[in-house]
Order: structure tokens, then sequence, then C-alpha cells
């Protein structure tokens, strides 16, 4: 039997690995597959508690989570096919319009 | 035997984790995060959620990273980061600060579990649809609208010049 600890652990490893990928990438869209990435470790986290303390709202909360990740894939990935529409060119740092 | 499986998901999650944010080519980062997630979607089972497993695999390495791969090959990759970061001493900051983050999170998340509540499976796939249509039964049905506002968005926005 695997403590849920473990479970936890690799949860925070994946985030972390997620923000540093948010940060350190260029292409917007591998900074989405980022934001999969720590929507998934926070969902790891969600299921590992709720085996943990032996009851289904962690799931149920996991299933949300997935509906809202795929609604928010198809709009930004809308977005990002429209903005390389007007510029013919991908890169966060072009996007400078509403920089402070 | 269930701790050798772990560590081995646990590895390859990790490792596929890495890729996907270290490979330059776009492609290859959509592949390594389909394996990362099929690794999560064996740790679900091994949880008990098997309902959860299924989804993950269904929803998230069926739809959504066709979705990606699809929008990576529209988009012509591999031709984006290409030439030198103007920025890359505040990139390489990340690490560090990743790093803090990671024992942050270790601290709070792994730390301090709780007691275990009395032992025993907590269900199976009828019991978790039970749960979503009786105690989740508003915020069910609300994901269907945000469902249906999100298709609607992606319509108007990839509509070629409004």
């Amino acid at each position: 039997m695997v403590p849920e600890s473990y479970y936890t652990a690799l949860s925070a490893v994946l985030f972390s690995i997620g923000v540093v990928g948010v940060v350190i990438r260029r292409n917007p869209l591998v900074i989405f597959m980022s934001i999969e990435l720590m929507l998934n470790a926070a969902n790891l986290a969600l299921v590992a508690f709720g085996h943990r303390f032996g009851n289904l709202d962690g799931q149920a909360l996991v299933l949300f989570v997935m509906a809202v990740a795929a609604a928010e894939v198809a709009v930004g990935l809308a977005i990002i096919v429209a903005i390389f529409r007007v510029r013919r060119r991908l890169s966060v740092d072009d996007l400078s319009l509403m920089r402070w | 035997m269930a701790r050798a499986a772990f560590f081995v998901l646990a590895a390859l999650a990790t490792g596929s984790a890495l890729g996907l944010i270290l490979k330059k080519n776009a492609i290859h980062g959509a592949l390594f995060l389909v394996v990362n997630l099929g690794s999560i979607a064996v740790l679900y089972l091994m949880l008990g959620a098997e309902f959860l497993a299924a989804a993950q695999v269904i929803v998230y390495a069926g739809a959504i990273m066709v979705l990606f791969v699809f929008a990576i090959m529209v988009l012509i990759p591999g031709k984006e980061e290409t030439g030198p970061d103007p920025r890359r001493a505040y990139r390489l900051l990340a690490l560090p600060l990743g790093a803090a983050l990671l024992l942050l999170l270790g601290g709070v998340v792994a730390g301090r579990l709780g007691a275990p509540a009395a032992a025993g499976a907590a269900g199976d796939a009828g019991a978790l649809g039970r749960l979503l249509f009786t105690r989740y039964l508003f915020p069910f049905e609300v994901t269907s609208v945000l469902l249906l506002a999100a298709m609607v968005g992606v319509l108007l926005l990839a509509r070629r010049k409004a």
C-alpha cells in the first residue's frame, strides 16, 4: 500500500514543473500545455486526499476540473489561432500591447 | 509491489513533464504530455478512482491532446523559439524560484496530511454518479452551460473576419 503523501509529493513536483514551464517557455502552446500539467497535478492531489479520507467529494471536484479544463483549452487555442492569424508569429514576448 | 509500480509511474510522469518544458519542439512536448497524462490515469486507478482514470484517458489524452496536436500542426511549430532569448536572465530566475515553490508545496501538502479516516474504499463509479446527481447536481448542470458557452465562444473567435 502506497501512502497518500507520496501522491501529494508527486503532485507538488508536477505542479512546480508546470510553473517553471509557464515562465521559461515563449511558445504560447507550450505554456498552455504546462497549465494542463498544473491542473493535472491539482487533480492528483484531490484524488489522493479523497482516498485518504475515504469519501468521493475529491473525485467529483476532479470531474468538474476536467470539464473546465476542456472549455479552457478550446477557448484558449481559439484565441491563439486568432492572434496567429493577425501577427503570423507565435511568441508571448510579442504580445506587449497592454504592458505597463 | 504497489510501491514499485508507484515509483515507476512517478518517474515516468516527472520525466515526461520535464521533457514537455525542456524540448524545443512543441509537438514533442505534446507527446510527452500524453505520456504524463497516461501515467496519471494509472495513478488514479491505483487510488481506486476507476471512473476518473477512464475519463482522464478519454477527455485529456483523447480530446484535449488531439486539439493541441491539431493546433500545433496548424500553427507551424519549430519557428518561434529559435532566436536568442532577449530575457534569458529573467527566465533563468525561474529555476531557483521553482525549486523554492517545490519546497514550499512539499512542506504544506506532504507534511500535514492529517489522520486518515476510517479505512475502507470510498466507492466505485456508481457511487460517484449518485453523488454527482444528488449533492453536486447544480454544479453538474452549470458545467453543461459552461461547455455550451465555450463552444459558442470558440465558434465566434474562429470565424473568418467578423
